[in-house]
């Protein structure tokens, strides 16, 4: 996830502080990792060096003074080209729970015990979701970041299901290899 | 509403279609008031297990108990009458009547109760109105979509007031928008109205919504997560 392409998104709405940046963030992407401020002012720092942004001014009403920033006509272009730009779909199939599964058949362990455990943690991740996206008072914003995890969580769990049906066959081949 | 009396029971179910064991050694407990996804691929039992609990088919072994009778052992006519009263259920199609009008299909358990048409009707408008269907009144099944047709089928699962709903896979045929505001519809509405549900379902986003789930397997109870404990 490009820090800075979202930053320079958010500023897109008009010059603001890294303070106010940061909230903003945190409102449009709910359930998303929350910014740290210190990642906030670094990434500010790195888009001034790059010429993308800005210092317009300070403010200090009443507090401690705050830098405010804007975005340059670079910065514009640089977010315009971003956000029109293809994301690699799944280049690598990067699956810690496939590569725990084949580890616990090379270890003789046990990957049926691993993988019910592994699907009620997602269940319970899959309930709590559905019970933010449901409350009366959630935003749309709310609801498709929910539904985007919602997706995730049940394409691995339709996965596991799978993986667990043919795990005899899979210790056989693993272990004959 | 609590969730640790247990409303029904079953012990040690087994039933065999043909050659086919479709239950083994399944026991299962519904408490007042919880919403219970019984999950599994097809084949594994759930509907089997439904029909069992829900007093359509007499298991060969083992025994069902509801507020302490045993409906295994109950003849056919006390046993339908309890179906009437007690129970509700709900299925993939919702086998309304295509004849009907929706207020008339969501009325008929209540005709078919005795109870009046004015005041059957009056009921049924407001379950309508619960399930966020109010205005699709005078359309008969063909008419509607099929997500208003599942929450017009619910209605008429409710408006009798049972203690448990029993849903064999309710979203099976819809869309994932449509099955979303139908599941939201049902789990409210239950919660709001202290009904246990008892939700079959092959889909991990439908059985999210439940409070706990027991996974089937080849019959047999596989699993049994009761998700406000599994952190």
């Amino acid at each position: 996830m490009s820090t800075r392409h979202i930053l320079l998104g958010l500023l897109a709405g008009g010059p603001s502080h890294g303070y106010d940046l940061k909230r903003r963030h945190d409102e449009r992407f709910p359930q998303a990792r929350p910014l740290a401020y210190g990642q906030v002012y670094t990434t500010l720092q790195r888009l001034v060096r790059d010429g993308l942004a800005e210092i317009e001014g300070t403010d200090s009403a009443g507090g401690p003074e705050r830098t405010r920033y804007r975005s340059t006509d670079e910065g514009a272009r640089e977010l315009a080209k971003w956000t029109g730009e293809i994301t690699p779909p799944a280049p690598f199939v990067t699956n810690e729970i496939f590569a725990k599964v084949v580890c616990a058949i090379l270890a003789s362990t046990d990957p049926a015990g691993y993988l019910r455990a592994q699907r009620a943690a997602h269940m319970e991740r899959m309930r709590q979701l559905t019970a933010v996206k449901t409350a009366t008072d959630a935003d749309l914003a709310t609801v498709l970041s929910a539904d985007y995890a919602l997706s995730h969580l049940d394409a691995d769990l339709r996965w596991m299901t799978t993986t667990a049906a043919r795990l005899t066959t899979l210790t056989a081949e693993v272990d004959a290899a | 509403m609590s969730h640790e009396v247990p409303l029904l029971t079953a012990r040690a179910l087994a039933k065999t279609h043909g050659r086919t064991k479709a239950l083994r050694d399944a026991t299962i407990e519904l408490r007042a008031g919880e919403i219970l996804a019984v999950t599994g691929t097809s084949g594994s039992g759930k509907s089997t297990l439904l029909h069992c609990l829900a007093g359509i088919v007499r298991p060969d072994e083992g025994s069902v108990v509801y507020a302490g009778q045993r409906l295994d052992q109950l003849p056919d006519k006390r046993l339908s009458e309890l179906r009437r009263t007690e129970f509700g259920v709900v299925f993939q199609f919702g086998q309304l009547i295509p004849e009907l009008t929706a207020i008339d299909n969501v009325a008929l358990p209540l005709l078919l109760a005795g109870v009046g048409r004015a005041e059957a009707h009056k009921r049924a408008g407001a379950w309508m109105e619960r399930f966020g269907v109010r205005g699709q009144e005078e359309q008969r099944p063909g008419e509607m979509s099929g997500g208003q047709a599942q929450r017009v089928s619910m209605a008429r699962a409710l408006v009798t007031g049972p203690k448990i709903v029993f849903a064999d896979e309710p979203t099976g045929a819809l869309d994932s928008l449509a099955s979303e505001q139908v599941m939201a519809a049902m789990v409210h509405t239950a919660r709001e109205a202290g009904i246990a549900v008892l939700l079959i379902t092959h889909d991990h986003q439908v059985a999210a919504y439940a409070d706990r789930e027991v996974r089937l397997r080849d019959g047999a109870i596989e699993d049994s997560v009761d998700f406000e404990v599994a952190q």
